[in-house]
């Protein structure tokens, strides 16, 4: 693997547009810019040598399917600022962090080992071959200010619609209720964003992940 | 020593055998190394993700013994400990920060 080098402007570049949507979504980026260019110029170094935007911080195998769920925002983004105050290479930080409140240090990795993740995998596959109606996995939760429903561990600390707060969610549905539906329900494996309809999205109108984030959630 | 092929030597006063596994992507072993740099001690390190096929087999296969997360920054020492993550005190702690 040669190192990869990344012009300045590209970074800027996406800077800028990743703090543009960071901010609309109800996220927020690491304030320490020069930290946070340098995670910006790994994720383009990623993107060449991947196809990418493989975590900087996590070893990627150049696997997409194996790697998906470190792809940033990662799948462990929104509990790791939710806890910590910041994801695990700290890109993205709570709103505390943001205002000087609380520093976003280093955390454990939430992420499952290999082995781990191969038999997690396995027992979803498994489960999806049965075809039964599945209980709900996750929470939802509904804002009680616009009606905005995710399903994750906890709310979004901010709506990514109406931007209320955190405390102006509800729990809407509790884990193992069980549904019919008409219509698939998707659920965004990053933000927890839920849609009804046949295929998910190309892209999460939320947080902006890929198609290929999206898993089967009713 | 283990993985001589593959590390790299930063100069510097004698503090033990001190061994870095990092990523040449990730923040926080910049920060590491930054770390061990201002310190002025003399490390080896691996940028881990510089490295494909059987090289990358055989580091992380060394790094599993250490840290079954096989998580970056990991610290070895003296082929003895290992310190995960960039815990600023207790590396410069166990490189003997001040004292040579």
């Amino acid at each position: 693997m040669e190192r990869t080098e990344v012009g300045d402007k590209a970074v800027d570049a996406l800077y800028q547009r990743l703090n543009r949507e960071a901010e609309e979504g109800g996220y927020h980026l690491n304030p320490d810019v020069g930290f946070t260019k340098d995670l910006v110029r790994s994720l383009l170094v990623n993107e060449k040598r991947y196809g990418y935007w493989a975590c900087p911080c996590r070893l990627a195998s150049g696997v997409k399917e194996d790697d998906l769920d470190i792809i940033c925002p990662c799948d462990y983004r929104d509990a790791d600022v939710d806890e910590y105050g910041g994801c695990y290479c700290a890109l993205y930080v709570s709103t505390e962090v943001l205002e000087g409140k609380k520093v976003a240090g280093p955390i454990p990795e939430r992420r499952p080992p290999e082995q781990e993740r191969k038999r997690l995998k396995e027992e979803a596959s498994k489960l999806k071959a049965k075809g039964a109606a599945q209980p709900v996995s996750l929470p939802v939760w509904r804002c009680t200010v616009c009606g905005y429903l995710c399903a994750r561990d906890g709310p979004s600390e901010i709506c990514p619609v109406c931007k209320a707060k955190k405390d102006r969610f509800e729990k809407f549905i509790d884990v193992g209720a069980a549904f019919s539906v008409t219509v698939p329900v998707w659920h965004c494996r990053v933000c927890g964003y839920l849609c009804a309809r046949n295929e998910p999205p190309e892209v999460c109108p939320i947080c902006k992940a890929k198609k290929d984030r999206f898993e089967r959630f009713l | 020593m283990k993985l001589e092929k593959y590390a790299k030597k930063v100069p510097g006063k004698r503090k033990g055998d001190i061994l870095l596994f990092a990523l040449s992507t990730c923040g926080w072993c910049r920060k590491t190394k930054n770390l061990l740099d201002t310190l002025g001690v003399g490390y080896r390190y691996i940028d881990v993700d510089l490295l494909d096929g059987e090289a990358r087999n055989e580091v992380m296969a060394e790094l599993d013994r250490w840290n079954k997360a096989h998580s970056f920054p990991s610290v070895v020492i003296d082929d003895d400990r290992c310190i995960v993550g960039f815990q600023e005190d207790k590396i410069t702690q166990a490189v003997g920060g001040g004292k040579n």
